[in-house]
């Protein structure tokens, strides 16, 4: 099975068409990849989908604009894979799942 | 069909929140000036608009569920096809479906027929905001009002 963030890299690969091999986990998807909000919204739908999640990006966004959070902690792709994985992981505690 | 106003929908016919689905009624003019130059001889809509049509049913559904706390603003067009004609006079039956809640967006399938004859179809995604101005806010109600949005449909969680 693939990890998290090859999920992702797949997704934006797609999604922006940005060369796959050039989607490290290091890579930052606004300052590294150029990935504009729109196309964000697009590659959101995409992971929302493939997780049966609903990424907080509002939630997220707040937190960057009141200064709570850095975006490197939400759009570096690695931390963003880490993100995904807790919501995985707390939707799959939740009762009923 | 109102195309000067850019106010396509007719008739909300049934607003399903429990299945987050609607089915509304646009009833496309037998004159317009539009239909003079698209296309001489040949009258038919112009796909912008049943992309527009398209869009403005999901807009609808979308409200409902969200209650009317948020405006839904067009994003992006996929899939849009345009696949049989849709000429003056015509009647078109629309089914927008929504797809994904997200966080700040939305995503719809629709579909829009005139009969039973599938003439064009979509995935539309939306951006969520909170109402920009209360003039639109004023408006959408008084428009959801005229087109018969079932406001008790809303009052069901």
């Amino acid at each position: 099975m693939s990890s998290t963030f090859d999920q992702i890299a797949n997704i934006i690969a797609e999604t922006c068409d940005i060369p796959r091999d050039t989607i490290k986990p290091e890579s930052h998807a606004i300052d590294d990849l150029g990935i504009d909000s729109l196309d964000f919204l697009d590659i959101a739908f995409a992971i929302d989908k493939a997780f049966g999640i609903k990424m907080p990006l509002e939630k997220w966004t707040q937190e960057v604009n009141d200064g709570k959070a850095t975006t490197e902690q939400y759009f570096v792709l690695q931390n963003l894979a880490d993100r995904i994985d807790e919501l995985v992981a707390a939707k799959n505690a939740a009762p009923g799942a | 069909m109102d195309i000067d106003y850019f106010r396509l929908i007719d008739r909300i016919v049934d607003l399903n929140l429990d299945e987050k689905r609607i089915t509304v009624e646009a009833q496309v003019p037998a004159v317009h000036t539009i239909f003079e130059g698209h296309f001489p001889g040949f009258p038919i809509m112009p796909g912008v608009l049943l992309t527009e049509a398209m869009a403005q049913s999901s807009g609808w559904l979308i409200l409902g569920v969200l209650k009317f706390e948020r405006m839904p603003f067009l994003a992006i067009v996929k899939e849009a096809k345009m696949r049989g004609f849709v000429s003056p006079g015509q009647l078109l039956t629309i089914e927008a479906k929504l797809e994904h809640e997200g966080s700040g967006f939305a995503v719809t399938k629709v579909k829009g027929r005139v009969g039973k004859d599938l003439k064009c179809s979509a995935e539309l995604t939306f951006g969520l905001a909170p109402f920009p101005d209360p003039a639109l806010r004023v408006h959408m109600d008084a428009m959801a009002h005229k087109i018969g949005f079932p406001l008790q449909a809303m009052t069901h969680d």
